[in-house]
């Protein structure tokens, strides 16, 4: 066992976990943040996606032991994130997906939103190549991907307004 | 759900820090750069270590910088995203930085260092599964058993080196600056490999990458990479090859490399493919004919084996096309060449 102290969604958490656990295990098994999906667990699919720093990162493929200093973003800190700012309703990202019908069995959507926010925030204004590109990392077996990237084009007309 | 097995984790400072942690402890241990690799077999059972040591803190094995002497220094740390997106290093080595685009995906390319790129093992279907998938199998020589599924009574494993930035960085003529328990050696990565499918590699797993670096391009060096995959992301090649060619002040070929990879235990440099091109020019006739050769020639010497998936006789047919047209997008200025 060790004692991880890790920045999740803007909190300080002190967790203790075995040494070997991945990020994902000690988010989902150990603080309880089932957001997360564990999907094929070797980085195939995307559905563990969270940021560290603002970066795409597959929680599945980290250890909880080397992310300590970065910051991390999990789909459940949106919400809060964007109140903070003193936003109304959801996550304007979130928002466009509901919108959008950008969901199916959902499975996908928070590591899927996750890579749009990312996105988004380096480039605010994406050509449907690019946000195709930059949620490539992230399979969906259920949309067929379309209404998804039209979700991206909508969040980031909203976020223009 | 997959789980690692237990190991201790250690988190160095600096290289000689690293190395020392490799060696203090009887069991094995393994570097650990963006896990991309690592923790998939790890949690394959494929490398089950007491110990990982972690690089992520070590700075000197970061950053990309250009020497003095023009030499790039690229830090094994550096992601793949980093090279991908770094802009002098896409004008001076295309093809490097094209490869490193097309490594598996974003996210992937975020984690995943060049280093570990370098050192990546090597795959196979019979191989890159699970314990339990692999035991149903009755196992094979490069873990846990004796025969080799694809080649039958075969007595060596002919897994196939995956990595899509080595073939490029064979082209380039790079040199590795590794660290061990001695000190500091350089070697071109071209003496890296040896024909080992269980391990590539003429360095122990215990010796460290901390840099890479290339040599000052020539005035006019032109490049490129094509991979072949399934689908246009996150797939590993099912064919490599990357390009560099050298055009003196009157725009003739004075000097090339190919290199192929996704073929077996080490990258494929196609020396005598590269000669033809010499003495031609880009845009004339003698280049456009010379292309035609070293795609037939390419085609000769590129045997892809059922080691890796995909259909190994559509691999084969696949050498001349994506060998072609990276030579057509090296000489344009163009690339990478892949489906998508
Ligand atoms: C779904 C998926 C798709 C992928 N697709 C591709 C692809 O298309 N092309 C491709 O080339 N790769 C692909 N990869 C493999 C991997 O992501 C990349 O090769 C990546 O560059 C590996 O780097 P890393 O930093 O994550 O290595 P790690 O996993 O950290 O390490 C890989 C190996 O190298 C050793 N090592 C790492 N750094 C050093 C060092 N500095 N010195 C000595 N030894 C070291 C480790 O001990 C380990 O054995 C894929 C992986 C996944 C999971
Ligand atoms: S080539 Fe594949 S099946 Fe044969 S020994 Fe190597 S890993 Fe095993
Ligand atoms: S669960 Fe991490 S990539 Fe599939
Ligand atoms: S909605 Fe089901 S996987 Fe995307």
């Amino acid at each position: 066992m060790r004692v991880f102290r890790l920045q999740v969604n803007g909190d300080t958490v002190e967790v203790a976990a075995p040494e070997h656990w991945t990020l994902l295990e000690v988010l989902r098994y150990k603080i309880g943040l089932t957001g997360s999906k564990q999907g094929c667990d070797k980085g195939d699919c995307g559905a563990c996606t969270v940021l560290l720093d603002g970066v795409p990162t597959l929680a599945c493929l980290s250890l909880a032991a080397t992310v300590e200093t970065s910051a991390i973003t999990t789909i459940e800190g949106l919400l809060p994130a964007h109140r903070a700012n003193g936003g109304e309703g959801a996550d304007p990202v979130q928002d466009a997906f509901d919108r959008c019908g950008a969901l199916q069995c959902g499975f996908c959507q928070p590591g899927m939103i996750l890579s749009a926010k990312a996105l988004l925030a380096k480039n605010p204004n994406p050509t449907s190549q690019e946000i195709k590109q930059s949620l490539s990392g992230n399979l969906c077996r259920c949309t067929g991907y379309t209404q998804i990237y039209e979700a991206v084009v909508l969040a980031a007309k909203g976020e223009q307004v | 759900m997959l789980r690692l097995p237990k190991f201790e984790v250690k988190n160095p400072s600096t290289v000689e820090e690293a190395i020392a942690m490799m060696h203090a402890i009887d069991g094995e241990a393994r570097f650990l750069a963006g896990g991309t690799d690592l923790n998939p077999n790890m949690k394959h059972r494929l490398f089950t270590p007491e110990r990982v040591v972690a690089l992520g803190g070590i700075e000197e094995m970061f950053g990309i910088t250009q020497q003095e002497d023009g030499s790039m220094r690229i830090g094994a740390m550096a992601t793949l995203a980093n090279v991908a997106s770094h802009a002098e290093l896409g004008l001076a080595y295309p093809a490097l930085s094209q490869a490193a685009l097309l490594v598996s995906g974003p996210q992937l390319r975020n984690m995943g260092t060049l280093g570990g790129n370098v050192m990546l093992d090597t795959r196979c279907q019979w191989y890159n599964q699970t314990y339990f998938w692999r035991s149903a199998l009755g196992f094979c020589m490069k873990k846990d058993g004796t025969k080799c599924h694809v080649i039958e009574g075969g007595s060596k494993c002919v897994a196939a080196a995956s990595n899509d930035t080595a073939p490029a960085l064979m082209t380039l003529g790079a040199e590795l600056e590794f660290a061990n328990a001695t000190g500091r050696t350089r070697m071109p990565i071209a003496d890296l490999w040896q024909a080992d499918g269980i391990w590539n590699k003429k360095v122990a797993h215990t010796e460290l990458l901390v840099a890479i670096h290339l040599p000052k391009p020539s005035a006019d060096q032109r490049g490129a990479y094509g991979k072949l995959r399934d689908r246009g992301s996150i797939d590993f090649p099912l064919f490599g090859i990357a390009i560099r060619l050298d055009l003196d002040a009157q725009g003739t070929i004075f000097d090339a490399a190919l290199c192929a990879v996704a073929l077996q235990a080490r990258p494929w440099p196609l020396k005598k493919a590269a000669a033809l091109l010499c003495g031609t020019k880009p845009g004339e006739e003698s280049f456009t004919e010379a292309v035609e050769q070293v795609a037939a020639l390419a085609a000769k010497q590129c045997r892809p084996m059922p080691n890796i998936p995909g259909d190994h006789e559509y691999r084969h047919a696949m050498v001349s096309v994506y060998t072609k047209r990276a030579l057509l997008a090296a000489a344009n200025g163009d690339g990478p060449v892949h489906h998508v």
